[in-house]
This record gives structure tokens, sequence and C-alpha cells, in this order.
């Protein structure tokens, strides 16, 4: 029996003036994977989520999430994705459970049955107790996984997570990692993820695609990758696939930004 | 509708919430209203202009409304990568739906500050005809309106905070003194008369000094007029380039 393809991609390319962020790429994820999308800094990896998740518009290419277009039918995709950022999405001044129901409203969920899921998503990421305090006092893991819970709460078929565990410590980590597992297994929702970490690519990949230099390089199981590169960890595979020099990316308007909020803890 | 309300609503949520913002925004205004209307009180009188808080008050409570839209649409900037906004380009909403939610939120948010300033400039000795507030309201809503999709329009294309000076000190700060909120225009150089006249503010001020002090100015439907322009005219410029927005 062939497994379903949730997620096609063909021949996408988008590019900034002469700069082709993303060349010419194509992959598929199958329902029910758990898939990681690895490269290093300035490879195209977040460039592809905003091109898939409607964000962006590329030049040229197919792209079909759960059988529908994100470039002509971006309402039915967005419907069909879950999504956490790199960067904080909440708003710090709301509740945990206002967070919840904005989120629910913008997606027109119906009253009851969003008040029921957001009572059931909150306890599973063990936050229920908290709902009503504001997320500015939350720590780094519990905001992450109050983003998650929120990216399910229309039960999306698809769940991008951008480096979700960046600068979180390992406890939180593995903790949310077992979330996210378990909800995989428990409801089949594929998740589409990347991170720096290869361990943890490891550890929870089932399938996994290398991009760099807006390319794919290689792709396959983790246990394919080390067998095809001849090395024992993910991690020498990567850097055996992508090599050794450091990417030197120029610092851009946003990055400047990310410094000050780091620097001023935030503003909110 | 459901999505405009929930984006509108957010924006007052977090106002509310946010004692110290409002307090802090209040200082300038408190400051111009005491610096400005003792100080020149006396000069004013003598010259012939009678009370000078009448005056004064009406262009320092549209001020603070100027200020606090310009600051809610430019308030986008942040949003966009650190805040609610990815959240809502990526639901099932139209960008319109978004850009008019995120307006009206920002506006209300305005029209109130301009509101609490109205009341503190009671004990400093302003003395409004309130049968005319719905009139000065009106005008308030017409100014947040505008500077709220003027400063959205400004954060759409602007890259990090780093012109946020440039904006206030070359955009906000002469918007203000050029707009007759502080000093009668008509003893001006033809110069600066010519640039107060074409200043949208300036009809904001006339207007809402006319509903709440009973002076003539330019005449109310004439302001009125012209602020209905200005307001279809930046919300339209505000909503295409937030259309245009890329994260």
């Amino acid at each position: 029996m062939e497994e379903e393809k949730i997620i096609i991609v063909k021949n996408l390319t988008k590019k900034y003036k002469d700069f082709k962020a993303v060349d010419n790429i194509s992959f598929e994820v199958r329902k029910g994977q758990i898939f990681g999308f690895l490269g290093p800094n300035g490879a195209g990896k977040s460039t592809t989520i905003k091109m898939l998740t409607t964000l962006l518009h590329p030049n040229s290419g197919e792209m079909s999430i759960d059988g529908k277009n994100p470039v002509t039918s971006s309402d039915a995709v967005r419907k069909s994705f879950g999504i956490v950022f790199q960067d904080p999405s909440l708003d710090d001044e709301l509740t945990a459970w206002e967070n919840m129901e904005y989120h629910g409203v913008l997606y027109s969920i119906p009253k009851p049955l969003r008040r029921q899921r957001i009572e059931q998503l909150l306890n599973i990421v063990e936050l229920w107790e908290r709902k009503d305090e504001l997320v500015k006092r939350f720590s780094g893991g519990m905001k992450r996984r109050l983003e998650i819970a929120r990216g399910l709460l229309h039960h999306p078929k698809v769940l991008f997570l951008d480096e979700p565990t960046l600068g979180l410590d390992p406890q939180t980590r593995n903790n949310i990692w077992e979330h996210i597992k378990g909800l995989n297994k428990k409801e089949g929702i594929t998740v589409f993820f990347t991170t720096h970490y290869m361990e943890e690519a490891d550890r929870v990949a089932s399938y996994i695609c290398i991009i760099d230099h807006g390319k794919i390089v290689s792709q396959g199981t983790p246990e394919e990758l080390k067998k095809q590169t001849k090395t024992k960890s993910l991690e020498d595979a990567f850097i055996k696939l992508t090599g050794k020099k450091i990417r030197e990316e120029e610092a851009n308007p946003m990055d400047n930004l990310r410094m000050r909020r780091r620097v001023f803890g935030g503003r909110r | 509708m459901k999505a405009v309300y929930i984006l509108w609503l957010r924006q007052l949520k977090r106002y509310f919430r946010s004692k110290s913002r409002i307090i802090g925004s209040l200082g300038q205004p408190i400051l111009f209203l005491v610096a400005l209307g003792f100080g020149f009180g006396p000069i004013y009188a003598k010259a012939g202009g009678g009370d000078y808080i009448q005056f004064l008050a009406p262009g320092i409570i549209a001020m603070s409304t100027l200020f606090t839209a310009t600051f809610m649409g430019i308030e986008l900037i942040w949003d966009k990568e650190f805040g609610f906004l990815k959240e809502t380009l990526v639901a099932p909403v139209s960008r319109m739906k978004i850009m008019i939610g995120r307006t009206l939120g920002g506006a209300t948010v305005a029209v109130l500050q301009g509101l609490i300033v109205l009341v503190i400039s009671l004990p400093i000795g302003f003395r409004p005809n309130w049968v005319a507030l719905p009139l000065a309201i009106l005008f308030l809503i017409l100014i947040a309106v505008i500077f709220t999709a003027f400063g959205t329009a400004i954060a759409a294309k602007m890259e990090d905070m780093h012109g946020f000076q440039l904006i206030v000190n070359f955009l906000l700060m002469p918007l203000f003194f050029l707009s007759g909120a502080i000093f009668p225009i008509n003893g001006a150089p033809n110069a600066i008369k010519t640039i107060v006249m074409i200043n949208p503010l300036t009809h904001g001020v006339d207007g809402l000094r006319t509903a709440l002090t009973g002076t003539v100015g330019m005449g109310i439907a004439v302001d009125l007029l012209i602020l209905t322009g200005v307001t279809i005219l930046f919300v339209t410029i505000g909503s295409y380039l937030f259309s245009k927005v890329e994260i």
C-alpha cells in the first residue's frame, strides 16, 4: 500500500534579486511522518517554510499541502496547518487562555467546540492551571508549549515547527518533544520541523532532508544518511554533506531587532 | 467580522493592562498644558487673545491623539517579528480584515488617550462646551484613524526601529507644531501658513477647537470634509502597504 503524501514540493524556487534563496528543490512528506528539514544558517529553510505556509510567494515551482495549493487557495491551506515560529508570536499582554481563544476565533471554530478543545489542549501541555496568567510571566519552555497547543487548536493535519527548542534547556527540550511525539502518534499529525541540534533530529525524525545553498543535498532516514556518508552520527553526516565552512550571514535588520530584544529582555 | 472584533478587543485589553504606558504617555501633554499654559498665558492675554488655556487645550488633546495613534500604527514593526502579527497572517483571515481590526483598535486607544487629556485639562482651567462633545469625539476619531493608518503605512515600509527617532523629530513634531495647536496661525508668515494649511492635523485641531470652545475657525464643514478625504486616502495607502508586508 502506498503511503499518502501530505506535502509535495516540486522544483520550487525563490529568488531575491539575483540571489536564489531556494533553488529548484523537490521533496515529499508522507502522512504521519516526523520530517526533519535541516541545513546551516541561510540555507533556505525558513524561506521554504514561509512559502509552504502562504507567507511568501515562490517565483516558480509547485507545492501542495493536503492536496491544496498555498498560492491559489491560501485560506484552505491555512486551515490545514499549524505553526510554531522561530520567534515567539504570542501576545505577552494576554493570558494563555486569551491567546488560545483569539486563535480559535480567527480560525472560526464554533464557541462550544473551541472552549472544549482549549481545555483539552492546555491540559495536554500542562498549562491549564495557569490559563489565566499573562503570558509575559511564562518561561521560555511554557511559551513554547502554549504555542504548540495553539498551533493544534484548529486540528491541523501538518504542524510546522521552526526551531521549536532553540534556547531551551535539555529538560524542557525533552519535555516538548515528548508532547510532540505523543501528538504525532495519537492524532497522526504530520510534523515538519527544523533544528540545529543534530542529535535531537536523529532521535525524533523518521525522515530527514538536508538543504544547503538553497538546494537539497541529501535525504533519507537518519540511518540511511549515516550509511551514505559512512559516518557514525547525524552531526558528522551533516558536516560531511554541508562542509565545515562557517556561514557568515550578514546581519539583517531582524537580527538586530532580535539582539535588542535579548538585551532589553523584550519590550513587552 | 468576529476576526475584526477580536483584533480590536486585543488592542483595548493591551492598553488597559499597561497602566505604566497610559501614565507615561500622559507626561508630555501635562507638561505642555502646564508649562505652555501658565507660561504663555499672560502674554497671550496681554496680546488680546483671551484665555490661552481655552486655546491650547484642544491642541494638546489633538497632540496626544496624534502621537498615540501614530505609535499604535508603528507598533507593527515589533509585531511583525515578535508579536501576534505572524499568527494573524497565517490565519484564514484576509489582510484587509487584519488591517481594519488593527486600525480600529489603535484608533480607539488614541481617542481614549485624547479624552483622558481632556479630563486632565479641566483642573488646569479648561472650560469646554459639553454640548458639542459628540462632535469633538468625531474629530478625535478622524485624527486617530488617519494617524493610525499613517503609522501603519510607515511601519510597513520600515525594517527596524532605527528610523523611529527620525519619524518623531521630522514628522510628528513638525505636524504638531505646524498645526495651529499652540499658536494662532493668522499672524504667521505666508510660507508657514501654507504648510499649516496642508497639514491634516490643522483641520483636526481647528474642528476640535471649534467644537469644544465655540471659536470660529475655518468652518466645521470644511474641516470635516478635508479630514474625511484624508482618512480615505491614508487608510487606502495603509491597507495597500500592509497587504504587501512580507515577513
